[in-house]
């Protein structure tokens, strides 16, 4: 009798990159809800634009180096990256500025790099940066939250299609109507100006931590990543790493001297912090490997964060801040080598 | 690669094979700061390619009376003076480009391109070979930063050969408006660095398909 011989390991492990991205994609879809419900359908032509142009920036690019499409369309990750790039943009969005964030995070970041597995740079970042830096009008204009204002003027769809397609609003509606400074521009500006931040936080656009509604999608990302940590789809270090660096200073700040600092609270629930720590700085390309490390990688993203909210001239620093780590992780891979079994500590050689 | 110190050799080193800003990757501070615009670049690129053409001379005419303890300080010496006179002449010729270029006309002495060309080239080879050198080497770094300028104005302004009046004199030139604005980050450092690694990649590639035909061709 034969025995079928195999080789470690035993147990073949049921995740591939489909269903990993998948499962990122159902974590996202409650804070889509929520988000459609305070700004508008902007979102979801964003998300519909950039999925076109990273699928279409994907297919060309494994075109261009002769490979398969199939199996770079069949794994999801281009989409994923659109959905944060559409996450990450303003609801009202001309398209070719979605269109350029796309394309350069897909062609750029990603496959001039070497394709998925080998991207230095977060794509959907890179791209995100690239528009900021490049349109910084457009990324500055933010509709005003649904939370009862008396003169809120809800944008329709056809206003929102309008703006998306060909970047001006209908004659009857001005930027100034339905546009209103971001929670972070807000408080930015209002520290600046000599105001205490319990007079910022005594305007009615803030809510309990963040801005008000601003907060609860930040309330429903969080829960998606709650969600992806239970399927163990990330792990907690990256997280925990990213509010520890950002909660920590900005918490001894705001001891130090309430007047001048925005609370802990606002940060964490303001701008893309919950995204970057359970979406975006997880990405297991893009970050440090050992656990270690990844604590490490997420304590310098959530301290850059908060060091460009509270000293930069950009309102959010999210995006920067994730691709100046991602810089750092060759370097952080290397100080934070596990021990290997039988080694001593410290890397030294006994008599040494 | 044809014989080194034959004419043609020269130049193609110059051009293709060694281009300073292409393969040896020199000078790459001015390269990348001033080529916003066409007209920019090719003021920089005639200021850099006339210094780096006569201290070639220079130097291989002095080569014999430079010790070689010393050598560096006297190249540099003689790179500042002619820079001063670039200066002075660009003051005095065209003042409205050189405000555009700013800084980066005296700083044509910190291009490190030159002083490689002297060291490498011009203190080993006569005065003629260096004359050729310093115009191939020059001329392929010239030829960069109009390409970069060119490509960048076309992206970042939607512009093509704007203000070339700040070079050639007489009425304002608007060149050929394309289109109107442009991607702002092409114009932004981050942009030169994009165009200028792509530049170095088409290069590559040229030179690997090349290579390949090369070698199709010995194997039949």
């Amino acid at each position: 009798m034969e025995f079928a011989r195999r080789d470690a390991p035993f147990i073949a492990p049921k995740a591939n990159v489909a269903s990993i991205m998948r499962q990122v994609l159902y974590a996202l879809m409650p804070a889509t809800i929520v988000y459609v419900w305070f700004f508008g359908a902007g979102l979801v032509f964003n998300m519909l634009i950039a999925i076109m142009f990273c699928i279409g920036g994907e297919a060309g690019m494994m075109l261009a180096r002769g490979k398969s499409i199939r199996v770079a369309l069949g794994d999801f990750s281009a989409i994923v990256t659109a959905i944060i790039i559409a996450f990450a943009l303003p609801p009202l969005t001309p398209w070719w500025v979605t269109a350029t964030a796309a394309l350069f995070g897909i062609v750029v970041a990603k496959h001039l790099y070497g394709g998925l597995g080998f991207n230095i740079f977060n794509p959907a970042m890179a791209g995100y940066v690239v528009v900021l830096v490049a349109f910084p009008v457009h990324l500055n204009f933010w509709v005003a939250p649904r939370i009862g204002d008396l003169d809120y003027h809800y944008v329709t769809i056809f206003e929102t299609l309008s703006y998306t397609l060909t970047g001006t609003l209908p004659d009857y509606l001005t930027i100034d109507a339905i546009s209103r400074a971001s929670p972070l521009d807000a408080v930015k500006s209002a520290l600046s100006t000599m105001h205490t931040f319990a007079e910022i936080h005594a305007n009615p656009m803030m809510g309990d931590f963040g801005g008000r509604g601003w907060e609860w999608i930040s309330n429903y990302i969080a829960m998606g990543g709650v969600w992806l940590l239970l399927k163990r789809i990330i792990r907690w270090h990256i997280p925990l790493g990213v509010f520890a660096g950002l909660l920590v200073p900005s918490g001894l700040m705001y001891l130090i001297e309430a007047g001048n600092h925005a609370s802990p609270g606002f940060y964490l629930f303001s701008g893309g912090t919950m995204l970057c720590a359970f979406f975006v700085a997880t990405d297991p390309v893009s970050a440090a490997t050992s656990p270690r490390g990844r604590f490490v990688y997420g304590v310098g993203i959530g301290f850059l964060i908060y060091a460009i909210r509270r000293w930069g001239s950009y309102a959010d620093g999210v995006a920067f801040a994730v691709i100046l780590m991602n810089m750092a992780v060759p370097a952080i891979d290397y100080l934070t080598r596990p021990r290997i079994v039988g080694h001593i500590k410290h890397g030294k050689a006994p008599g040494a | 690669m044809s014989d080194q110190n034959s004419i043609a050799g020269r130049l193609v080193d110059g051009f293709w094979h060694n281009n300073p800003g292409l393969v040896q990757l020199l000078g790459l501070c001015p390269l990348l700061a001033v080529t916003s615009t066409f007209v920019n670049g090719l003021g920089l690129g005639l200021a850099t390619l006339v210094v780096l053409t006569m201290s070639n001379v220079l130097v291989s005419a002095t080569r014999r009376w430079i010790r070689s303890e010393i050598r560096i300080p006297m190249y540099v010496l003689i790179i500042a003076s002619l820079v001063t006179c670039i200066e002075l002449i660009f003051k005095a010729g065209f003042p409205a480009l050189d405000r555009s270029l700013g800084i980066f006309i005296p700083l044509i002495v910190t291009n490190c391109a030159i002083v490689a060309r002297a060291e490498v080239f011009a203190s080993r080879n006569s005065v003629a070979l260096s004359l050729l050198d310093g115009l191939a080497m020059g001329g392929g770094f010239a030829v960069l930063l109009c390409a970069l300028g060119f490509v960048r104005e076309l992206i970042g302004h939607g512009s093509v050969f704007a203000r070339l009046d700040l070079l050639i004199g007489g009425e304002v030139l608007n060149g050929l408006q394309l289109i109107d604005g442009g991607f702002l980050l092409a114009l932004l450092p981050p942009g030169a660095f994009f165009v200028l690694g792509l530049a170095v990649a088409g290069k590559n590639a040229i030179d690997q398909r090349r290579r390949e035909a090369a070698g199709f061709r010995l194997s039949i």
